[in-house]
């Protein structure tokens, strides 16, 4: 490799572009609607046929198949996340969902499923899809799904329980991880009224308006070509379940910065033996310790991003950066309802939702592929 | 275009400082522990100060990061640039994941250099150039509040006369000169606040003693007492005169020395935090427990887990380091930056090499390994060049857009 690039924090003209339409986009569409939507338990409506609208799913789709054809950019896709999740998290993972389909079918699909597969995401009008790999229970390792992958004749049998599936109840087309027999994990195209396929509604802390859901499959039939690459295709789990954790920890970025934001102003205006609050070392030293811990987990992933993107290996940036998102974000949350004291406790608030929606960052898996 | 990687020569220079602190400081590690005061002797091969008399060469190695220092970053230069910021920070790291004690020593390697390279005008160069030079701030009534010092000077003719007590002076014993803050009037506040070098030898200095200290023994502190010291007219730095509008502006230049040597003290807790870190893994995979990324947090041992989360903590202090450094050799304003990463870094640093000891039991506590001493000298790096707590004070006021009087 000839000389290595430049330290650089500065964001290309598309990238600073894109940030732009994206964070008006949060403001305008995800916030203002984040705690009807979370109290409704569904996206407002017509708000993920609006989010197609930022074209991001276009982008790493192939030209002759509808697509922009560029360069797929896993710090791009990091950022949409980070400014979308500025908005609401759980809106943000649901305008991210299909695009993480295609990602995965691009990096791990043979070009005919790539032809079958990605048109269809470059038409007018919002596609749900999503990607099935967490599994309900206590020790879930998302390297070693319990969900099997029987071959037969004509395809493969699949059965078992997947959770948190982003969409699961409306998506029209999944990728559903599973350990295939004698040869370990491998994912499985499986398309919506699929014979066995059961989607149930499953109700969480938070990140109500994504709608996860729990998949039951029942011997569920396959035709041998819906497996990814192929039935002699090789599949690179642990790839999905790494650019997975960059996007899920880009969300963090988002909420962390929402507190922020939001504590800045509460506590600048709420006044308390004569002064506002911020005046208060206790106060104004969690505020600064919120702004250092973001910028910390900020720059984690951006790093994780950029290396994956540079064709670098990302396993540990992405594994450090989850783990700093996950502790420190969920700090962040905890403080940040502390420091609206009992308001903060009040639905009329954002910080309970922020702080609900958090938990979620160490948990998780697989749904949020740059 | 975003990438948090060293480039190449970054990564060069890191290499070989790995390779000096490995060879030259880690084997007189524990020697200059256990040596307090002791001048290392070792180190003298690593002095690259031009001979006094002798006209300061052509941009050298050492020589030629200070010449690049020089130039303050004014306007914005084409493209990004990777300079003496980021190089500095990355030879510290190395240096201190040596010994932070002995990388304080590295003669001609004082914060007064910093001082003089930053603010001295040409002719104060030529003269103060060659000198290792110390910086006196701190005195036994004024710690972080720097603009309440007591020392003063006053002009007599051609000479300034200073008076006052300096403690924890870095280097004080063995330097050459020592850079002294002092007040023109301490009724004006800050910004009768100057700088002075006092060469040592100048009568009416004098080293009145050095401190025993819980880490980085390598290093002398020293008390410093000035009775009625006189050094010549044109050894002030910067300009002389107390500016009676602007308040902030004379000495808001002289704490801007901090923005760029904040980032390299957070270096340091990064070198060093990173030493007892490496050793703590090293000693357990030797045991065969070492960390596997495929598993998830909960399916790991505590100890593994611990490991993880440490270095996590650790790493995100390391890029808060290199974002600091990154915005200044850039010419962006860093000084809410560098407290990031002041902060992050200090404390980090400090609890790493803290559970490390407690992670290697007896052998981390005892002193036939390093990691004790690490977590003796880390403490430090929390403290001086501003404390975790002023760190956060800034950080906050910037973050809260409030004053120093409405946020005290």
């Amino acid at each position: 490799m000839s000389e290595l690039p430049l330290f650089d924090l500065t964001l290309t003209e598309e990238q600073a572009l894109m940030r732009d339409t994206v964070r008006k986009f949060a403001a305008t569409e995800m916030r203002v609607h984040s705690r009807s939507a979370d109290e409704a338990g569904r996206a407002p409506e017509g708000f993920y046929e609006k989010s197609v609208e930022l074209g991001f799913n276009m982008v790493p789709i192939a030209e002759d198949q509808g697509g922009l054809g560029a360069e797929r950019s896993p710090v791009s896709n990091m950022l949409i996340i980070e400014d979308l999740a500025y908005g609401d998290m759980s809106l943000a993972l649901g305008a991210v969902s299909s695009l993480s389909f295609i990602n995965a079918v691009i990096d791990h699909g043979s070009d005919a499923q790539q032809q079958a597969l990605l048109p269809a995401f470059t038409e007018d009008g919002f596609r749900p899809a999503s990607v099935a790999l967490m599994e309900p229970g206590l020790r879930f390792d998302p390297l070693k799904p319990k969900t099997r992958a029987r071959k037969v004749a004509d395809g493969y049998v699949l059965d078992g329980v997947k959770t948190m599936v982003p969409l699961g109840g409306s998506a029209e087309v999944m990728l559903v991880v599973a350990d295939e027999q004698d040869r370990g994990p491998a994912a499985f195209v499986v398309e919506r009224g699929q014979a066995g396929l059961e989607a149930s509604d499953e109700r969480f802390m938070g990140l109500r308006p994504l709608q996860l859901s729990k998949l039951t499959l029942s011997d569920v039939k396959l035709p041998a070509s819906a497996r990814l690459g192929g039935p002699e295709g090789s599949f690179d789990l642990r790839r999905l379940v790494d650019l997975s954790r960059i996007g899920v920890a880009a969300a963090s970025l988002g909420v962390g910065q929402a507190i922020l934001d939001y504590v800045k102003d509460y506590c600048s205006e709420r006044v308390a033996f004569g002064e506002p609050i911020t005046h208060r070392q206790s106060v104004a030293f969690m505020i600064a310790d919120i702004a250092i811990e973001l910028d910390a987990m900020r720059l984690m992933v951006y790093r994780a991003a950029a290396r994956a993107e540079q064709g670098l290996d990302f396993r540990r940036e992405a594994y450090l950066a989850r783990v700093q998102c996950a502790d420190k974000g969920m700090k962040i949350g905890t403080d940040g309802v502390q420091l609206l004291g009992g308001h903060g406790f009040i639905r009329e608030h954002m910080v309970e939702l922020w702080y609900r929606n958090m938990r979620a960052v160490g948990i998780l898996e697989g749904c949020a592929s740059v | 275009m975003i990438n948090l990687e060293l480039s190449k020569p970054l990564q060069d220079q890191k290499a070989m400082m790995q390779g000096v602190a490995a060879q030259l400081l880690r084997p007189i590690s524990r020697k200059y522990d256990q040596q307090e005061h002791a001048v290392p002797e070792e180190l003298k091969v690593l002095d690259r100060r031009p001979r006094p008399s002798q006209k300061p060469p052509a941009a050298k190695d050492g020589e030629a990061k200070k010449e690049r220092a020089e130039k303050p970053p004014k306007k914005k230069p084409e493209g990004v640039v990777n300079g003496s910021n980021m190089s500095t920070c990355v030879t510290v790291e190395e240096m201190c994941w040596g010994d932070v004690g002995l990388m304080l020593s590295l003669p001609g390697a004082g914060l007064g250099n910093a001082a003089i390279s930053a603010v001295a005008t040409p002719e104060q160069k030529a003269r103060f150039g060659s000198y290792y030079a110390a910086m006196a701030i701190t005195e036994p009534a004024s710690g972080s509040d720097s603009a309440s010092i007591g020392a003063t000077a006053r002009l007599e003719g051609d000479e300034w006369v200073l008076n006052g007590e300096k403690i924890f002076v870095t280097a004080g014993g063995r330097c050459d000169a020592v850079v002294v803050w002092a007040t023109l009037d301490k009724s004006k506040g800050k910004a009768a606040i100057k700088s002075f070098v006092v060469p040592k030898g100048t009568p009416g200095m004098e080293v009145a003693k050095l401190e025993h200290k819980l880490g980085i023994r390598a290093s002398d502190t020293a008390t410093i007492m000035l009775t009625d010291c006189r050094i010549p007219k044109d050894n002030v730095l910067g300009s002389a005169e107390v500016q009676e509008g602007d308040k902030r502006a004379a000495f808001g230049k002289v704490m801007q020395t901090f923005d760029n040597t904040r980032p390299t003290v957070a270096a340091m807790a990064i070198g060093c935090s990173r030493a007892a870190l490496e050793r703590t893994i090293e000693l357990y995979k030797a045991e065969g427990i070492e960390v596997d990324f495929d598993k998830p947090l909960w399916e790991m041992s505590a100890l593994e887990a611990e490991l993880v989360r440490m270095e996590a903590d650790w790493e995100g202090a390391r890029l808060l380091v290199l974002r600091a450094a990154w915005m200044a050799d850039n010419g962006e304003p860093n000084s809410m930056e560098a407290s990031m990463a002041k902060a992050k870094a200090g404390r980090v640093g400090n609890a790493i090499t803290l559970r490390c000891v407690e992670l290697c039991g007896a052998l981390g506590y005892g002193q036939d390994e390093l990691i004790e001493k690490w977590a003796r000298d880390s403490k430090i790096l929390d403290i001086f060049e501003g404390t975790q707590q002023i760190q956060q004070l800034i950080v906050a006021r910037r973050q809260l857009n409030l004053s120093s009087d409405q946020l005290k």
